[in-house]
């Protein structure tokens, strides 16, 4: 029991770690990123000083997203004359924590037994022989949970739309809303081929089937048994995400800032951090769901097994450590990748937007789900 | 009925198949992001961008109307004649001169004694190098060493329109840029 709420305690801590940190490194990464792509240098003036010392430490910019964070906390609580104040500031919250909230079934490991990481010691007197699924709630039903809690958070931005008392907080809110609804679909029916082609709605399982090869050389990764799937799931939770080339509910130059206009302060700061927390989230499904987790290529319980038959044995806390890092470096390059999207393609019209969503991605999804239905029905019954 | 527009846009197959072309555009901006990153790697500089304050562009024109300068006779005084020409003819109105007389010097009797310039103001038109009878004041090539945080520090004195000295941000250095890299890029 104590070793239980020890080592929950350790996962849940690591969660949001991993979540506020990756969120924090990534609002670097898209400067940076765009940056470089763009031939400039990029954020580079924050700096530290060290006491006493003429050193200012810039470490490359990574100081702004701290400097950020200071001017938020310390800018005034500006409030706009609202007749519903509470909702006012309910919203941030309300859609910052199903973000947070959301991360809790993504595997980030794979099995743990703290009695094994030493021969012998207090270690292994205390914990024994008990293993861990490396997730903070190991639930049956996790796509569901998470589909359902990450469908939550739009009532915090339509909350916010409503309550600031201002036209273009109410468009942003009503274009969240209906774009949400829409690639909602397609998220959904997305992620259903995988579970039929997988037979599990358990997403620490879907990792597990996902660590050996196909045709005993590629890795049996969602990507390579779904490509089209992988496809609309990344166009959805990008569009989940509200970033361009689908940021319509929040977009510039037509609606100042969309939902969070009225905003300011840590309010606002919130609404960027979670956002900011999606992309760490939308990419750690994707790496869940599709890149294989904390899965590397030939890496079982023990150790390395080449398909020639050689093998690496690896000792349990090594490991451990490899799929955390495995995790944490394929979440990181898929955020990449999204900042890379983010950077490069231009906003959709509104009515491109839907239509791109209801004509082309939906039924694309559905067809997905019918020919991966028919196959997985074939395949059972020639077994 | 549907609008029908002059300048409809023509699009073949391969630009309506959108996947495609994301899949061009992400080549091209991932090509130009792992070039740069490639260069940023083996320590030469991915960017066109000049670290400003710090590092100046060299190729400014050769006519670039810059910072203000107050040119000295042979004995180290100041050549202005204190005829407040420049101030009369400044647009912006960024001159300011108080004058004091050296009966002692009748030849050159009566010369500032502040002579201060107001650069968070000054357009760098260049009338005032064009007004002054005695040739006192000139404009050189490089910029003034504007980047500051307050207006009131933008003044430039008279000690430093004689003897221009750029104070430099000793505390943080940048590397300076090669030889044979001079446009800044």
């Amino acid at each position: 029991m104590t070793q239980d709420l020890i080592v929950y305690s350790l996962f849940m801590g690591y969660a949001i770690a991993f979540m506020v940190g990756l969120a924090t490194i990534f609002t670097w990464v898209e400067r940076k990123q765009s940056a470089i792509m763009a031939d400039r240098i990029g954020a580079n003036r924050a700096y530290i000083r060290i006491p006493f010392t003429r050193v200012k430490l810039t470490c490359m910019g990574l100081f702004h997203g701290l400097a950020d964070g200071a001017k938020m906390l310390l800018k005034e609580n500006f409030t706009p004359t609202t007749y519903d104040s509470f909702c006012y500031n309910l919203a941030p919250w309300l859609a910052a924590t199903p973000v947070l909230l959301v991360f809790a079934v993504v595997p980030f490991g794979g099995v743990l037994m703290p009695g094994h990481f030493f021969e012998a010691g207090l270690l292994r007197d205390f914990f024994g022989d008990r293993a861990y699924a490396m997730q903070v709630a190991s639930l049956d039903a996790g796509v569901l949970i998470m589909l359902s809690i990450s469908g939550i958070g739009i009532i915090g931005i339509m909350l916010a739309g409503w309550s600031s008392n201002n036209k273009f907080s109410l468009l942003g809110a009503a274009r969240a809303a209906s774009q949400m609804i829409s690639y909602e679909v397609v998220m959904g029916l997305a992620l259903i081929s995988l579970v039929v082609t997988f037979g599990t709605l358990d997403i620490g399982q879907m990792v597990r089937l996902q660590s050996g090869q196909l045709f005993g050389f590629l890795p049996a990764w969602g990507i390579f048994q779904q490509p089209l799937a992988f496809v609309l799931f990344l166009t959805a939770s990008i569009a989940e995400n509200k970033r361009v080339p689908f940021d319509l509910p929040e977009c510039e130059s037509e609606l100042v800032s969309g939902y969070f206009t009225e905003y300011t302060a840590m309010k606002m700061g919130l609404f960027m951090l979670s956002e900011f927390i999606t992309i760490v989230v939308a990419s750690a499904f994707l790496v869940t769901l599709f890149l294989g987790g904390c899965n590397l290529p030939y890496l079982n319980d023990g150790g390395f097994l080449f398909p020639g038959g050689s093998q690496i044995l690896l000792p349990h806390l090594a490991v451990v450590l490899l799929q955390l890092v495995t995790f944490l470096v394929k979440v990181f390059i898929t955020g990449c990748f999204m900042v890379q999207i983010r950077w490069t393609l231009p906003r959709f019209r509104y009515d491109q937007l839907l239509s791109f969503g209801w004509k082309l991605l939906m039924p694309l999804a559905a067809f997905n789900l019918v020919i991966t239905a028919l196959v997985r029905w074939f395949t059972l019954r020639m077994i | 009925m549907r609008k029908q527009y002059w300048n409809k846009p023509e699009m073949d197959l391969w630009e309506r198949v959108y996947i495609l072309e994301v899949i061009r555009g992400l080549c091209i901006t991932g090509g130009v992001f792992f070039g740069n990153m490639f260069k940023w790697l083996t320590f030469r500089k991915g960017a066109l961008t000049a670290y400003y304050p710090e590092q100046r562009r060299a190729d400014y024109s050769p006519n670039n109307r810059g910072r203000h300068i107050l040119t000295q006779r042979p004995n180290g005084k100041v050549q202005c004649v204190s005829c407040n020409m420049c101030a009369t003819v400044c647009p912006a109105y960024c001159i300011e001169i108080e004058s004091e007389v050296d009966f002692d010097d009748p030849s050159h009797p009566k010369s500032p004694v502040r002579f201060e310039l107001d650069y968070s103001r000054c357009i760098f038109c260049g009338f005032c190098v064009e007004a002054c009878p005695s040739d006192a004041i000139r404009m050189s090539q490089d910029t003034p060493d504007l980047p500051s945080f307050e207006r009131d520090t933008m003044w430039a004195t008279q000690d430093l329109l004689l003897n221009w000295c750029p104070s430099k941000d000793t505390l943080k250095s940048y590397e300076e840029l090669p030889a044979d890299d001079q446009e800044g890029h």
